[in-house]
């Protein structure tokens, strides 16, 4: 096809897909996998597949939040901290005496007040986003080691630990409430990003904010909601975690948020905003945990699994590059 | 764009596959887990980088090379990276290691991974640092940290002889389980209790030489007055002296430690401290290895608390209390 004629066919489903920026990655994940089921006896079984999954979600719902500040052209390097101290929250107050609904709000409620006030930040003080959540991280990491007593807090209860340990089987297929949880959250997030007038404000004021404000978008309101929102499904992410390992740990997790740019930039979207999916999101998420959990079957030290991902990301900004040059 | 992006994708990604395939087969553990390949191992360290647990993945397989065995090493990104370790832990279950040696990040954060491996008959030895339960492993093959406290503990206070003590401590992570037991021992060692009036004070550095250094710094803002020193490990050790030595306060202050690296045994051959308290992580691993080729065998678990030892190392002996000099140091040290 010629790029010529990529404005005239965009409304059809079939070739819209083909524009999608998740193709490239969802080609490379395919590949990942057919290689490693092709090299190792042990990567293609249900139940290792099953473990990919899991071993992907929490990162995978840090960087749902992280896509929608990315596609706002911002980052937030704060969303593992927050999550962090969304752990500390859920388990110290459980153990402590709290009703484990309790905890869920309050930890809910912190979360997305955290993000809030970055979003707030970023919009109403139009200082940039790097800057705010390296601050926000900060404070937040401190506040998680503080609150922590610099313990960390194990903690059993049915409601927090549901994501983890509850779940479906389908033969031999596991799926954990997470999954489904995650599932049900990604859903969400794509529908809002495609189908309402919410997301196409969303992209159009990563693309050009001044252009979005003179076409009447509220780009503020827009902007604060991102990271409000964000928060929230950081939130969820702690849970998530929490489900996985019923341990709250104050030193958990501290390059979350940059797996969490790894998995939405090696989804194909944009640094520069504007350009990206929730799928190519999902999918970056899955390349990380497949290709950790291939190279570790087959037998590769893990600093090659690092220096994978790397390549990958590098990768998938050298096509970002390529595309808006073709674009222009 | 899409159709470039797929093809750079497909070229990427299968080149990278195929460079690290090509390790895979030199390292044969393309096997499968049939019994008449070699035994497969795993081990899982807190991170990759710390020399200590180079020194342990080395050694477990260098050793295993001689048992028909073969290591699978994986790591923690970080010390405290317990996601890192579960999600290592069920790869290499799903790969059919007999056994898995592993240094826990957090003694309680990676239980339900370690349970897991268990149930699927897995052999589970901790090394170097213990769960929390106990046993939630087979067996710990690991330095009795209190005794390694207690004999960096009584050397100093030999060193300080009839002179009453005025102490400042260099700990490590608040809340770390070894961090914790060296400390203890180290003052069980001088005969003290914590809050003791001849504690001057204390500060946590994580180990590491940068924070000891500005720590020391500010202790001895406030009070210069000291005349020993307990530190966590080698690197706060160092940071110590550096302070101290801004200070004009070195060869003043007995300074002692615990590692056994080969560097914090040529600074004290230099005489940057008195002492150290050696470790022994080659041992761990071999023993840890030993044991998963012995249950690939015939089945035979260990269980509980195995200490691979600790040794003082100084060039200044003090009557009443075991040492080896720094030349022994040199030929035992790791790193």
């Amino acid at each position: 096809m010629t790029t010529s004629s990529v404005g005239r066919l965009r409304a059809r489903p079939a070739e819209a897909f083909l524009h999608n920026p998740a193709l490239g990655p969802l080609g490379a994940l395919v590949v990942a996998i057919i290689v490693f089921s092709l090299t190792t006896s042990t990567f293609l079984s249900v139940d290792n597949l099953s473990l990919v999954v899991q071993q992907s979600l929490v990162v995978a719902t840090l960087a749902l939040g992280q896509t929608l500040i990315v596609l706002t052209s911002g980052i937030d390097l704060a969303n593992a901290a927050i999550m962090v101290l969304g752990t500390m929250l859920f388990a110290r107050l459980v153990t402590e005496g709290s009703s484990p609904v309790l905890a869920l709000i309050v930890g809910f409620v912190v979360c997305a007040l955290l993000g809030g006030v970055s979003g707030g930040l970023v919009t109403w003080l139009n200082l940039p986003p790097f800057i705010v959540t390296l601050g926000m991280l900060t404070v937040v990491l401190a506040a998680g080691r503080l609150y922590s007593q610099g313990n960390s807090w194990p903690v059993t209860d049915p409601v927090l630990n549901v994501l983890g340990e509850g779940g479906y089987l389908f033969g031999q297929i596991k799926v954990t409430h997470g999954m489904t949880l995650a599932v049900v959250m990604f859903v969400l997030v794509w529908y809002a990003l495609t189908q309402t007038s919410w997301g196409k404000h969303v992209y159009a004021l990563g693309n050009d904010p001044e252009a979005a404000r003179l076409t009447g978008i509220h780009v503020g309101r827009t902007r604060f909601s991102v990271y409000l929102i964000a928060g929230v499904i950081y939130a969820f992410a702690a849970w998530q975690a929490l489900g996985r390992i019923p341990n709250a740990d104050p030193n958990a997790f501290q390059t979350g948020n940059l797996d969490s740019i790894t998995a939405v930039v090696i989804g194909g979207t944009s640094l520069f905003g504007g350009r990206g999916s929730v799928l190519g999101t999902v999918v970056g998420a899955l390349i990380v945990a497949v290709l950790r959990s291939g190279l570790t079957q087959a037998g590769i030290d893990s600093l090659y699994q690092d220096v994978a991902t790397g390549v990958l990301v590098i990768a998938a900004v050298a096509f970002d590059q390529l595309a808006r040059r073709r674009s222009r | 764009m899409s159709r470039s992006s797929t093809l750079l994708a497909c070229l990427v990604v299968p080149t990278l596959l195929a460079a690290t395939a090509c390790t895979a087969t030199k390292s044969g553990s393309d096997s499968g887990g049939d019994s008449s390949g070699p035994v497969k191992i795993g081990l899982v360290t807190k991170t990759d980088t710390n020399p200590y647990f180079v020194k342990l993945r080395e050694s477990a397989k260098a050793h295993a090379g001689t048992q028909n065995a073969e290591v699978i090493a994986v790591a923690g990104k970080f010390d405290g990276d317990n996601e890192g370790q579960v999600a290592a832990i069920e790869n290499l279950v799903q790969q059919g290691v007999k056994g898995i040696l592993i240094t826990p990040s957090n003694s309680t954060g990676i239980l339900g991974a370690l349970k897991q491996a268990k149930e699927k008959g897995v052999l589970v030895i901790a090394l170097d640092t213990e769960t929390d339960p106990k046993d939630a492993v087979d067996a710990t093959y690991a330095t009795n940290n209190v005794t390694a406290g207690e004999l960096q503990g009584k050397y100093v206070k030999a060193t300080l002889g009839q002179t009453p003590p005025k102490l400042l401590l260099m700990d490590g992570t608040p809340g770390g389980t070894v961090d914790e037991q060296r400390h203890r021992g180290f003052l069980q060692g001088m005969g003290l209790k914590d809050g003791a009036p001849e504690i001057l004070g204390a500060a946590p550095t994580n180990g590491d030489q940068n924070k000891a250094q500005a720590a020391m710094e500010n202790l001895l803002q406030r009070d210069a007055s000291v005349n020993a020193v307990y530190t966590l490990n080698e690197p706060a050790a160092r940071g110590a002296v550096a302070a101290l030595t801004a200070k004009g306060l070195a060869g003043k202050v007995a300074v002692g430690s615990i590692d056994g690296g080969c560097q914090g045994v040529a600074d004290v051959k230099a005489g940057k401290y008195l002492a150290t308290v050696m470790q022994f992580p080659k041992k761990m691993a071999e023993q840890g290895v030993d044991a998963v080729v012995a249950f690939s065998k015939d089945g035979t678990k260990p269980s509980g608390f195995q200490d691979t030892g600790a040794q003082l190392i100084t060039d200044k002996p003090l009557p009443g209390l075991d040492s080896k000099d720094t030349a022994w140091g040199a030929q035992n040290c790791w790193g």
